[in-house]
């Protein structure tokens, strides 16, 4: 497959390359990255990206496919194809599916079952520890060879200072980087919501912040100790910031992400009991959802996740406290990132691609998230001025668990390239 | 209708005009309960259903006598012995009572925002008989009505609440209530049984008893749930009754003609002693009557669907 992108704004912000170029790709790969690129009478595609922003294709490295287990939520034909239509190129899924993705089998099951059907890369994460008990480590190792870009107990915290002490160094000899679900349980014991105010109001048990600041403190404090990398999923709290801001300056190889949902809504957003704002950690205040866009100001918070988490209908139109937590993401992460964050003014466009694909890419070490001749062809297309409504049911994930229904917002993906192939044109998943 | 709302799921949807005109059927209600045959014709050809998921004694009972005084067919589900125990969802099982044509079903449920979540999905108005720790308005209209029956205002006094607030969906409903209808709200309890950011409901907030009760018109005392101590906010039952009980020695910091009330079931000797409950500050008994003229009050208003909600005799 050949294919011509003209007149697009390439930006590459893992190189500051910032230019109206075009890109030449040939098979899965870029070949020619210039000014002007004529290959009239050729027979190609050719993209007119006048007016388009070009960017490495995004990156989400905290989703749930649901596949094997859950297929009634998601699976990874889905999930994929949900991701094309948000710009993503690679994502990197939680094993928390059944089984359990804790043994090389697993891994290579979910390599090769994304590589038959899936619309995009898929990089999986392995547990941390066996069964996602908290007792006993996991083979990293041989999931390491069997494929795993990361390790994670993500939906349960390690609750063991000892085992993740144990994790960390482990898992640092295969260059894995632990990702760790922040939650001291004891503090959260059939909590619903944030705790304060609208706990209160709705009479609902609430989620301490403590609970997940507590264990981010514990995190930073053994990396720092131990000199082993960490990383904190999605960080929610203007304290969980602090203190991770405050590792990073200490020097302990730390490092963090969080979710478009944290820096768009508040605990208010559950008001009338609404299930789709319901998620764990839980949507915080107004102060905290500040804090977290100066977090991504000025580096504290190295990445955008998604944490893409399909329900079906039946899980989230139940009681408040029994509904399930979380919410898909895939298609709504870039328009939140651009309408939040880059209109707002807090990011350039190039910091934006940075948290949502080079950063992801680096802090899981896939040679992804830039634009250079000789690399994978995984591009997104961006309008950054075109406004869309979201409308979840026209979602392509299985789930439409989204509190962002009837929302306006700025960026439309325009186009995703994966491995030189078209995946989505104007819009549309092809 | 109250309020041009189908259902009634708590004091917070509620103006004070809804609450005024309640009140004032509960009386005309009231006055039914004390003839020699209560029995009007308010509700015939009306179904109305309880359907509890938590265990209770007065609200249920009172609901149903409400219903039966109004000639209005009335029925229970037991959650114990019902397709709940199979596993059916609260959704299907409210729509299920839904499609036998039930006119009201009332609710209690363990968890907050139950009722509202039924609410949406079925034709029948919605009585909220308590959502976990969210709301209970019909024992909030009760307790409204016996302090007016008992000192002809509401406005203006000074209300305290004593006890386990957190836990409590009847204090919350009374903060709101009573201040929609003009009054001062303290809460008073131990640090551990006070919600986050209670304050911001507009209450005084208190560590301790006697500050909260100072010349309080009316102390509505909250039941101490034995499972807090297991749970770890008080130490023990003793303690919490040195601290926070209330006996004749505390009633002196409030007004001396104070009202207390109690929404049972009461644990004598540890939130409130027998001497205080059974003395003549007491209104327990009465808000137990009360209870049914405002649940009367209440089908009444909802089963109508326009028109004039004020009752006559």
């Amino acid at each position: 497959m050949r294919l011509l992108i003209k007149n697009g704004r390439v930006l590459d912000p893992s190189n500051g390359l910032d230019e109206i170029m075009d890109i030449y790709m040939e098979n899965s790969e870029i070949v020619q990255i210039e000014k002007d690129i004529d290959l009239s009478g050729v027979d190609i595609e050719i993209i007119d990206a006048t007016g388009l922003t070009v960017a490495p294709g995004l990156v989400d490295m905290h989703c749930h496919l649901r596949e094997p287990g859950y297929e009634y939520k998601e699976d990874i034909e889905s999930g994929t194809k949900s991701a094309a239509m948000g710009g993503f190129t690679s994502i990197a899924c939680m094993p928390n599916t059944n089984p359990v993705i804790d043994n090389g089998a697993m891994v290579s099951y979910i390599i090769n079952k994304a590589r038959e059907v899936g619309a995009v890369n898929v990089y999986p994460i392995g547990t941390i520890t066996k069964g996602l008990k908290g007792e006993e480590l996991a083979e990293i190792g041989e999931m390491k060879f069997a494929g795993v870009v990361a390790v994670s107990d993500d939906g349960r915290p390690v609750e063991s200072p000892a085992i993740m002490r144990n994790a960390l160094k482990y898992a640092a000899m295969f260059d894995t980087p632990v990702i760790s679900h922040c939650e001291e349980l004891s503090l959260v014991q059939g909590g619903a919501l944030n705790e304060g105010y609208m706990s209160t109001y709705m009479g609902l048990k609430g989620i301490s912040r403590a609970s997940e600041e507590l264990m981010v403190s514990r995190e930073a404090i053994l990396s720092l100790t131990y000199q082993v990398p960490v990383h904190i999923a999605h960080v929610s709290t203007r304290n969980s910031v602090e203190i991770i801001r405050h590792a990073k300056a200490q020097g302990a190889p730390i490092t963090c992400e969080t979710c478009p949902h944290y820096f768009t809504l508040t605990e208010e957003a559950a008001g009338e009991f609404d299930t789709n704002a319901k998620m764990n950690p839980p949507l915080r205040t107004a102060d905290d959802v500040q804090a977290i866009i100066e977090g991504l100001k000025d580096g504290t918070i190295d990445a955008i996740a998604t944490d893409h988490a399909p329900h079906h209908p039946d899980e989230k139109n139940v009681e408040f406290a029994k509904a399930a937590n979380g919410i898909v993401g895939f298609e709504t992460a870039l328009s939140l990132g651009v309408t939040y964050l880059v209109k707002a003014g807090h990011l350039t466009m190039a910091q934006l691609i940075e948290k949502m694909s080079v950063n992801p890419a680096q802090i899981l070490g896939l040679n992804k998230g830039q634009i250079k001749v000789g690399k994978n062809a995984d591009l997104v297309i961006i309008d950054e001025n075109k406004k869309r409504t979201v409308e979840t049911d026209k979602f392509l994930s299985k789930s439409k668990n989204s509190p962002y229904n009837g929302y306006e917002l700025s960026g439309t993906v325009e186009y995703t390239i994966v491995n030189g192939h078209l995946v989505v044109r104007q819009g549309i998943l092809l | 209708m109250i309020g041009n709302k189908k259902d009634l799921l708590g004091i917070k949807d509620l103006a004070a005009e809804d609450i005024e005109l309640i009140l004032k059927n509960a009386a005309t209600m009231k006055y039914v309960l004390q003839q020699n045959s209560k029995k009007t014709p308010h509700l015939q050809g009306k179904s109305v259903v309880t359907l509890f998921y938590e265990n209770s004694t007065r609200t249920r009972l009172s609901f149903e006598l409400a219903a039966k005084y109004m000639s209005a067919s009335a029925a229970n589900i037991s959650v114990g012995t019902s397709s709940v125990k199979k596993g059916e969802s609260l959704l299907d099982t409210a729509r299920t009572v839904d499609a036998m044509g039930a006119d009201i079903i009332i609710i209690r449920h363990s968890m907050a925002g139950a009722p509202h979540f039924v609410a949406k999905n079925v034709r029948a108005s919605i009585i909220n008989a308590g959502d976990g720790m969210n709301e209970h308005p019909t024992q909030s209209l009760l307790d409204l009505f016996t302090i007016q029956e008992k000192k002809g205002k509401i406005e203006g006094l000074k209300v305290a609440i004593i006890g386990d607030i957190a836990h409590s969906r009847v204090a919350r409903s009374n903060i709101y209530a009573l201040q929609k209808m003009g009054a001062r709200v303290a809460v008073g309890g131990p640090s551990t049984l006070l919600p986050p950011d209670i304050e911001r409901l507009g209450c005084e907030v208190y560590c301790s008893t006697p500050e909260a009760l100072m010349d309080a018109d009316v102390i509505i005392n909250l039941r101490m749930q034995f499972e807090r101590q297991s749970e770890g906010f008080v130490p023990s039952n003793r303690e919490y009754s040195r601290f926070f009980g209330l006996d004749e020695k505390r009633l002196i910091y409030a007004k001396p003609d104070v009202l207390v009330m109690h929404p049972g079931p009461v644990n004598r000797g540890i939130e409130i002693t027998s001497e205080v409950a059974d003395s003549d500050f007491s209104a327990i008994d009465e808000q137990v009557t009360n209870g049914v003229a405002v649940r009367m009050a209440l089908l009444y208003m909802l089963a109508r669907k326009g028109g004039s909600n004020e009752a006559s005799n």
